[in-house]
């Protein structure tokens, strides 16, 4: 793997790192399967670029990205929690809408950022070159966001969402509208996830609506990896764990990615079939770890 | 205070599994009441319980509280005045997060929730002080997941999480029945000696009919979803076993049928 592969791999694992952490509060702390990732990442993606187009700063343009996300995780949950659909389903119906939602707000499937301010500018104004910036500033932001959901599940609200996704008739009874609770965690985790989408797509210069595709699946990548990986003996660890996660993701795909056996190698179309592979190893590494133990 | 009136609910209805679980109950209970109820398989006990708790809302049949009706109330907004302690000992804490953590959890039942820290410092001493109650050495163990405690350890915390805010009511479904016979009679002591110190009002479903005759000063009898028997003061305290017995036999011409009633 080159250095510039290992950089690509580490800014690409911060970045997405933001993603992670919004799949992590609904897998995880909520118990809430949520497919709604697939397209609230290109809804960030699109709303921050169509307000960066319109001229608008682009660290402005993440404030209407991140409530766009938090509106469509919150149409999930209300579809979940008021009208009673399979969570699954309901997150299934609001990805479907927002591929439709999102050539609307683009106009077009895909929206070009090219010669527009981005988030990096400033930092390359600094003088720092480009290839340091993006995942400098990358990991600040995801590590920030990480930093302030542990402090989130440490307050009075935080914990009574814990205990939703642990014991809601507990909960319940101690007071607590879970329905309320799904709606709030739901809508945090697409606003995260909304963020990356944002910031992805001023890194690359373009929002297109098939950016989503498999969002899903790389963020229970990660999240799984990064439980095997650092293990999950509290909140606060399972949450870091799920940011290098994220990482340790991007840089296996990024060595899977460099591998040549004699004439054969993997082309970026393998990358589904390399992250299943990943998501198997990361599952049974537990078990194998303790029957080498025993 | 709390008073069912007419309190009717089918389950299952337009199916061949429909089931009238409560035909037209009434009850009145008063401050400071400890009602224990009991009766056979399927007569409506729990159903009560959580009819109470707005679980379910009634088919017909108004519930009104301090002269409030409250029929139409969620869940989460009765369990203001609500405390309740499960069956399932599993069922009343949350097994990922510490004792404390569960505690200051209970600790904000009928309040509002904000980003201040869920645990306070200023609240351990509180908490500590409430689990030495308990005597099972769980006050040192502040940190540590409830999911690491046994059923009796559980069961007792949940009794110490349903009345650390003092309820209006406490709801206990068969709380002692999941567990072995000394921890039951363990959890049973703590649960006299919270209801006695706090004078609560109190609503115990249990099925060893010895409970229901020491405990409390009134008995409530269930059958097909409908109380037979409402014995109080003077009267209850010389009910026996066998007269409960008798009697539910002179009202419905059966014999008690239950797989899991205790006679002794």
């Amino acid at each position: 793997m080159s250095f510039y592969a290992f950089i690509g791999a580490l800014e690409q694992g911060f970045v997405f790192g933001l993603m992670v952490l919004g799949v992590y509060l609904t897998f995880r702390i909520l118990d809430f399967p949520d497919l709604t990732v697939d397209g609230s990442l290109p809804l960030g993606a699109a709303v921050s670029s169509v307000c960066i187009g319109a001229g608008m700063d682009p660290y402005l343009s993440l404030i209407p990205a991140t409530l766009a996300g938090f509106c469509a995780g919150a149409v999930t949950g209300l579809l979940n929690t008021r009208l009673k659909i399979l969570h699954l389903l309901s997150s299934i119906l609001t990805m479907i809408a927002l591929y439709s939602i999102n050539i609307r707000i683009m106009g077009r499937p895909n929206f070009t950022l090219l010669g527009k301010a981005t988030v990096l500018d400033p930092l390359a104004a600094l003088g720092m070159p480009s290839w340091m910036a993006a995942p400098a500033l990358f990991a600040a932001i995801t590590i920030l966001a990480a930093v302030t959901l542990i402090w989130f599940t440490r307050t009075e609200l935080g914990q009574a969402m814990l205990a939703t996704g642990d014991n809601p008739r507990m909960i319940t009874a101690l007071g607590v509208n879970t329905g309320n609770m799904i709606v709030l965690g739901v809508g945090l985790s697409n606003a995260m996830v909304a963020l990356c989408g944002a910031l992805v797509a001023q890194n690359q210069g373009s929002a297109d609506v098939n950016m989503g595709v498999g969002t899903i699946v790389a963020g229970l990548a990660s999240v799984i990896i990064g439980e095997t990986l650092f293990g999950q003996r509290s909140i606060s660890r399972m949450i870091m764990a799920a940011v290098f996660g994220s990482v340790a993701y991007r840089l296996a795909i990024a060595f899977a990615l460099s591998l040549k056996v004699g004439s054969f190698s993997f082309s970026p179309s393998d990358l589904n079939l390399i992250t299943a592979l990943i998501v198997v190893a990361a599952l049974i590494a537990p078990r194998l770890k303790s029957k080498v133990a025993a | 205070m709390l008073t069912l009136e007419g309190i009717t609910k089918r389950f299952h209805k337009g199916s061949i599994n429909e089931v009238l679980a409560l035909d037209g109950v009434d009850l009145n209970i008063r401050q400071g009441d400890f009602i224990t109820v009991i009766g056979s398989n399927g007569a409506g006990k729990s159903t009560t319980l959580n009819c109470v708790a707005g679980c379910f809302f009634p088919d017909k049949g108004t519930i009104s509280l301090h002269g409030e009706n409250i029929t139409a109330w969620p869940e989460h907004k009765r369990a203001r005045f609500i405390g309740r302690v499960f069956q399932d000992p599993l069922m009343g804490s949350a097994a990922s997060l510490s004792i404390e953590e569960n505690m200051a959890l209970a600790d904000r039942r009928g309040k509002s929730r904000g980003l201040s820290r869920g645990v306070k410092a200023r609240d351990r001493d509180r908490f500590r002080e409430l689990l030495s109650q308990i005597g099972l050495g769980l006050e040192d163990r502040l940190k540590d997941k409830v999911g690491l405690l046994s059923g009796g350890q559980r069961q007792s915390l949940t009794m110490i999480m349903a009345t650390m805010v003092r309820p209006d009511i406490l709801l206990l479904d068969e709380h002692t029945a999941a567990l072995d016979p000394k921890t039951a009679g363990h959890v049973l002591e703590l649960t006299d000696k919270i209801v006695e110190s706090q004078k609560l009002t109190t609503l115990m479903v249990t099925h060893n009919m010895n409970h229901a005759l020491t405990l409390g000063n009134r008995l409530i009898m269930m059958h097909q979803g409908r109380v037979i028997l409402n014995i109080e003061g003077e009267e209850k305290s010389r009910f026996s076993v066998e007269d409960l017995l008798e009697r539910f036999f002179s009202l419905k011409g059966e014999a008690f049928s239950s797989d899991k009633m205790l006679l002794v």
